[in-house]
């Protein structure tokens, strides 16, 4: 019993790793600012449900695996909540998808 | 095990700081913090794990309920800008 | 391998560093240095430090952010350009101390080494009297509020002080219903969703204050740590209703009061334990027994501590604030 739990945590920990590194990589070489959100978002939402609850089956029925539930609810409640305000502050300022509005680039602030 | 995901999340870590660097524009740069923000908080669950250390995991819960204040500042920022922004050019035109 | 880890995150700390440097946007710079806050609390965590590393999260992740962002509000966005001239006497005066300083590190010993003077100088016997004399798990928090009161004393007081001269600078009463925008209305009136979420965590902020304010003695924790998550609590409440309506809750009065309250209460503990026979700042004669004296005037002076940081964090929010832009 030991071993299967184990299998699956190192399971779900490693595939949950690759996800995180594959949106990190889009978040660096998508075009632009959408697709990057996009690609970042991945890290936001299933990157944490499956590291976290991978830990969770390590610690078995615990305080830590409650702070770890309160944790995963947190991100998965604040990380997309950010994403969509940044998306919208980005759309109401005039980026358009597709390209950078030169109007919100640094240089020009 | 947890050593995988550990280099994982500090490459990732990595890249989403390039991505700061890089700009171009300033939501790229907030989308680098948050998503830096939230590699910190999985990484520091990780790494209690790791040492063996989970009564630390309040470390991680911390910046889970923290890192969202940064955005709503920023969000804030911006309208507050484009405020200033707006009135400048009104005194500028009369 | 955990060394790898720390030389990896110190390399990038080191290139966030020169990249806040080198930048001449202040709002780039503002973020670069969220970044490195929390580069900064994963390094902690790495070398076990999870009370400081607790601090930084609550103080460099939320609030820091927020105070850099209105400061900014009341600023210019980009920096002046550098002076040219000097710059090759500043050049040499940094190389120099560079070198100073990694010459010094060569007499330093091993990170973590047991027989390193530091562990051999006061470590043991502060490991061995927390369990003696205070009988609580967290070492940090014996040495922090009991062994080492005095320096915890002075650092509430530096806190203060800090508030006061920031409230100086920055208060104008007289000022604050001039701005036009700032008075009764709505903060993020497009933004919906984040507003619901925020409203939602408003609540476990708070709670998960107290908590980090009275688990202190038994994990990472204590008054400083709490001060700032209360106070990120109330920011969120501001932000995302107005500080009109952060200051009916706790109006400037009381958090003046509340700056120095935890201030006299730290002070006044200390004084009790004169009066009753003890030093200053001798918990054990708090109570007839005297662990449960100690453990009582930790609990104690970490309330004045959690007080005063919540205090002076909230004034100079409000005292950005009421400049009217943020």
């Amino acid at each position: 019993m030991d071993t299967l739990l184990d299998i699956l945590s190192w399971l779900l920990l490693t595939t949950g790793g690759i996800f995180v590194f594959a949106g990190g990589l889009g978040a660096l070489r998508m075009p632009d600012l959408y697709t990057r959100m996009h690609a970042a978002s991945v890290t936001d939402s299933i990157g944490p449900i499956l590291i976290i609850t991978g830990i969770m089956l390590q610690s078995g029925l615990a305080l830590a695996s409650v702070k770890l539930v309160a944790i995963l609810l947190f991100l998965l409640l604040a990380g997309p909540t950010a994403s969509n305000a940044l998306a919208s502050a980005a759309l109401l300022s005039g980026y358009k998808p597709g390209g950078p509005a030169s109007s919100t680039q640094d240089a020009e602030k | 095990m947890y050593h995988a995901v550990t280099i994982a999340l500090l490459v990732t870590m990595a890249l989403a700081l390039l991505r700061a660097l890089l700009g171009p524009s300033v939501y790229d740069r907030v989308l680098a913090v948050n998503m830096i923000g939230t590699k910190t908080v999985l990484l520091l669950a990780v790494l209690s794990f790791l040492f063996g250390r989970p009564d630390f995991l309040d470390l991680a819960l911390a910046y889970a309920l923290i890192n969202f204040i940064g955005v709503l500042a920023v969000l804030e920022f911006f309208r507050v800008r484009a405020e200033q922004d707006k009135s400048d050019s009104n005194v500028e035109n009369r | 391998m955990t060394i790898v880890f720390g030389v990896f995150l110190l390399t990038l700390m080191l290139i966030t560093a020169i990249a806040i440097v080198r930048t001449q946007n202040l709002f780039v710079a503002v973020m670069l240095s969220g970044i490195f806050s929390l580069l900064l609390a994963s390094n902690f965590f790495l070398l076990d430090a999870a009370d400081v590393a607790l601090t930084e999260a609550a103080v460099g992740a939320g609030i820091s952010t927020v105070l850099y962002l209105s400061a900014l509000a009341l600023s210019a966005e980009n920096e002046r350009a550098p002076y040219s001239s000097h710059r090759l006497i500043a050049l040499a005066v940094v190389s120099v101390t560079a070198l100073l300083v990694i010459y010094a590190t060569f007499d330093q010993p091993r990170v973590g080494d047991p027989a390193a003077p530091v562990h051999q100088h006061v470590a043991p016997w502060y490991l061995e009297m927390t369990r003696d004399a205070i009988d609580i798990p967290n070492v940090v928090t014996a040495v922090l509020s009991s062994f080492r009161g005095y320096d915890t004393l002075g650092e509430v007081f530096v806190v203060f002080t800090a508030g006061i001269g920031v409230l100086f600078l920055l208060d104008k009463p007289g000022a604050r219903h001039g701005g036009t925008q700032t008075v009764g209305r709505v903060r993020l009136r497009h933004y919906l969703i984040p507003r619901l979420v925020g409203r939602m965590l408003i609540p476990f902020i708070l709670l998960f204050g107290l908590y980090v304010q009275f688990h202190g003695e038994y994990g990472p924790g204590g008054g400083f740590q709490a001060g700032a998550l209360i106070a990120a609590s109330i920011i969120l409440y501001a932000l995302l209703e107005g500080e009109t309506r952060a200051l009916q809750a706790l109006p400037r009065r009381l958090l003046t009061l509340l700056i120095a309250s935890g201030a006299l209460l730290y002070g006044g503990v200390g004084v009790a334990g004169m009066l009753l026979g003890g030093n200053f700042l001798d918990y054990s004669v708090l109570a007839s027994d005297p662990v449960k004296g100690q453990q009582l005037g930790i609990i104690l002076i970490e309330a004045g501590v959690g007080i005063t940081v919540t205090g002076v964090l909230l004034s100079v929010f409000h005292a950005f604030a009421a400049r009217g832009r943020f």
